[in-house]
């Protein structure tokens, strides 16, 4: 889609940009990377009053152009680069009208880019409730540009927006804000003429960021460090300086444009609510509150949706099976792609309701402080209080928790956390835990209330918990820090949620989800099954023959026999001879080959499990029919001892081993996506193995 | 005295830093020297700290609020 003006949205986290984005393009818009960085990229598409399609790129919120986190970094190169073709043409700064001088610092530095660029006006309304009083025509005639007021929330001013989009001029307006060049004079001069610029901000910002810029060549950037020796150029003190010449001219600026009531109304009312949601004790008690609703609704909101999407997909197979002509390639899309899609689709439900909580948790502005609440305990293991949104979202799924540790600024709490997320029990693991459970604890209740089977859940769910926590204390002395850790953070005010805002996210995040996780589990699904569908040499031949004698087919059901044939090839198939090659290292685990084929099956995801459990024992070849499989799980013997396969030191050993092994192979692709480094992946896929076996033995052997 | 010092809903007026780099990123955040800052509230485990300042509020850690002295 080719567009005719590119705009871009940059302002402060928490003024509404996201709210704005969505009012401006709807639905209408894609989420991708920024080339070379995992940044995501928001870009949509509006239609401008005059006729022409203009393209809004979301970039990022910060506070300055100054990056503090991997986010941020983005913010500056996008406006700065002139070359990849995705530098905007327009640059619209959102400014919250009920804070405005912080806000300002920002549009200052974007403005002295000599960019193009007008401004948004937010939350005028609120501003005006809270007895602000802006003088909107006085600011836009000092700065010299559009200023347009706008309420996100309730799409106001949105119409105002675009014309002033569309009459914007190619050529910049806005007035200089400070004199930039006495912040380093002859460096400025130096650095301008080496790289053939006439603007002297972006010559400073060169001097400040050329380390990070991808668009500048190793010369340029090695010439830079030069000439900032040459001049003896200190970064942060400049920026020093910068920051309260910029401040000087934003007081002048407010002062007689702006006119604040002694306290805010807003401020207050938001006041009240902290004394209640940050007490020392409710404070604790109302968190735990909202975690335990958040995952009873994420398993009760999403069952139905779930068997829903389960039956369309065995609907689909059915149909694709009367379809398609009988033969390898019918079984390979059938079973090998659609089987895979359903493993991924399956999880849109859990995905979308967490997103849907943090959404709202973020939104409101109560997750800022839950982490202003945490950040002490975090820091001890070695985590930070920002830490807490992405091991709550472990619970659902470690993939989109991973990517949302973006936000945390310090890079070693960001890889603890990263490395540690997926310990916590996430919903791929309930299938196997909930079969397991089912086989071994007795399903009554002691002191009346407490579920012996609920309690054995709970009992993992508090075991990942404590070994993530456990685990990151451990990486606090295995890793260097790159920076000093920080935690300078906005207490934003209490809003309600905005409802579009929590369904762009939900979708969001579930598309994100579908499209980079489903990719591996569909590879990997592929790859299982041709290792279980196919067997070297004749085998399979071999049993078919001789399954299809006298003896077999006079005397056993047809149903039967194809479920003995089809439980003995899988033992002779790759995945059979896999199994039985890696039981001697499973046996101290108490583990047989058949579990060792589960095992290797469920690598792509662990919910697999319940259906190679299934094929494996041979039930009606319907993974869904949980209470099937357990029957025969339950009849399963030791061909050697005639014992119980599954004993409760077997089927906790298993548990153990599925609690911490890292058998998804979506996250090992997103830790790797985040990290750009195999070693990453390969050291967290080492450590969680070490300590699934470590588990698995010790609790199969205490309890045998 | 330090910020680090102030009980609840004590204020103060920001003289210097004691941190070049904890205070480019302070200043950016509007705590500049002459601004004035009220402590807001006390997370309840002791640290961080809410400070309200230049018409919002920011949570910093105890020892970041110790770089910032006050007149």
């Amino acid at each position: 889609m080719k567009a005719d003006i590119r705009v871009a949205l940059v302002g402060n986290p928490n003024t509404g940009k996201s709210t704005l984005f969505n009012a401006l393009t709807g639905l209408n818009q894609k989420i991708g990377n920024f080339p070379g960085v995992t940044v995501d990229k928001k870009v949509g598409f509006t239609q401008l009053p005059d006729g022409r399609r203009a393209e809004i790129i979301d970039l990022p919120g910060t506070y300055s152009l100054y990056p503090k986190s991997k986010d941020e970094s983005i913010v500056f190169s996008i406006l700065a680069e002139k070359t990849d073709g995705l530098s905007p043409d327009l640059v619209v700064v959102i400014l919250d009208a009920t804070n405005l001088k912080r806000n300002l610092l920002l549009y200052t530095q974007v403005a002295d880019l000599k960019i193009p660029v007008i401004i948004a006006l937010n939350m005028s309304d609120l501003a005006k409730k809270a007895g602000i009083s802006i003088n909107v025509n006085e600011i836009a005639k000092k700065l010299g540009v559009p200023v347009v007021p706008v309420s996100a929330r309730k799409s106001e001013g949105i119409t105002q927006l675009k014309d002033a989009i569309s009459y914007a001029n190619k050529v910049t307006l806005q007035q200089d804000t400070i004199d930039v060049k006495a912040i380093a004079p002859e460096l400025i001069d130096a650095i301008s003429k080496e790289i053939d610029s006439n603007n002297p901000y972006f010559a400073l910002q060169l001097a400040h960021q050329h380390e990070t810029l991808k668009f500048l060549t190793p010369q340029q950037s090695e010439r830079i460090e030069e000439l900032e020796q040459k001049f003896s150029f200190h970064s942060q003190k400049a920026q020093g300086a910068e920051t309260i010449a910029r401040y000087s001219f934003i007081n002048d600026l407010l002062y007689d444009t702006v006119k604040t009531p002694e306290t805010a109304q807003d401020e207050s009312y938001s006041n009240k609510i902290d004394k209640i949601l940050t007490h020392r004790v409710f404070g604790f008690i109302i968190f735990l509150g909202i975690l335990l609703f958040m995952f009873q609704a994420i398993f009760a909101w999403s069952e139905y949706p779930m068997s829903l999407i389960e039956s369309l997909f065995v609907w689909i197979q059915g149909g694709l099976r009367d379809i398609l002509p009988a033969g390898p390639l019918a079984d390979l899309l059938i079973d090998g792609v659609v089987a895979g899609l359903s493993g991924v689709m399956v999880f849109i439900p859990q995905i979308a309701i967490l997103f849907a909580f943090i959404s709202i948790l973020e939104d409101t502005g109560y997750m800022a402080r839950v982490t202003f609440m945490m950040d002490k305990i975090m820091r001890k293991v070695g985590l930070n209080g920002k830490s807490v949104v992405p091991l709550i979202g472990g619970f659902a799924c470690a993939v989109p928790s991973i990517m949302s540790t973006r936000t945390i600024e310090n890079w070693k709490d960001r890889m603890i956390t990263i490395m540690v997320t997926p310990l916590v029990t996430c919903s791929a693991r309930l299938p196997v835990y909930t079969l397991l459970i089912a086989l071994v604890v007795p399903n009554r209740n002691i002191w009346w209330v407490f579920n012996l089977q609920g309690l054995a859940l709970t009992g993992m769910y508090l075991l990942s918990l404590v070994s993530a926590v456990i685990v990151a204390w451990v990486f606090k002395f295995v890793l260097k820090a790159r920076e000093r850790g920080y935690f300078i953070m906005e207490l934003p005010v209490y809003r309600m949620p905005r409802w579009n805002n929590v369904i762009y996210s939900m979708y969001e995040r579930a598309k994100t989800f579908v499209l980079e996780a489903g990719k591996v589990i569909i590879a990997v699904s592929v790859i299982l099954w041709v290792l279980s569908s196919y067997a070297p040499g004749d085998r399979f031949e071999r049993i078919e023959k001789k399954y299809n004698q006298p003896e077999y087919t006079n005397n056993i059901k047809p149903a039967d026999l194809e479920r003995v044939v089809a439980s003995q090839k899988l033992e002779n198939s790759y995945a059979g001879i896999l199994g039985h090659a890696i039981e001697p290292v499973i046996r101290p685990l108490g583990f047989d080959w058949k579990i060792g084929i589960a095992l290797i099956t469920s690598f792509a995801a662990r919910e697999v499990f319940v259906g190679t459990m299934a094929t494996i024992y041979s039930v009606d070849g319907d993974a869904d029919r949980i209470e099937s499989v357990q029957q025969k799980m339950r009849n399963a013997k030791n061909p050697q001892t005639g014992q119980p396969v599954f004993t409760l030191a077997v089927a906790f050993s298993l548990m153990m081993f599925y609690a911490f092994a890292m058998q998804c192979a979506s996250t090992v692709a997103v830790v790797y996506r985040e990290t750009k480094d195999w070693r990453w992946p390969a050291a967290q896929f080492a450590y969680m193995t070490v300590l699934a076996y470590a588990a698995a033995f010790l609790v199969y052997h205490l309890l045998k | 005295m330090t910020l680090s010092q102030l009980e609840i809903g004590e204020t103060g007026i920001v003289k210097e830093f004691t941190d070049l780099e904890m205070s480019v990123k302070l200043m950016e955040m509007g705590c500049l020297p002459g601004e004035e800052i009220k402590v807001s509230r006390i997370a309840p485990l002791g640290d961080p700290i809410a400070i309200h300042v230049s018409g919002y509020q920011l949570s910093l850690r105890k020892f970041e609020a110790s770089t910032i002295i006050l007149q």
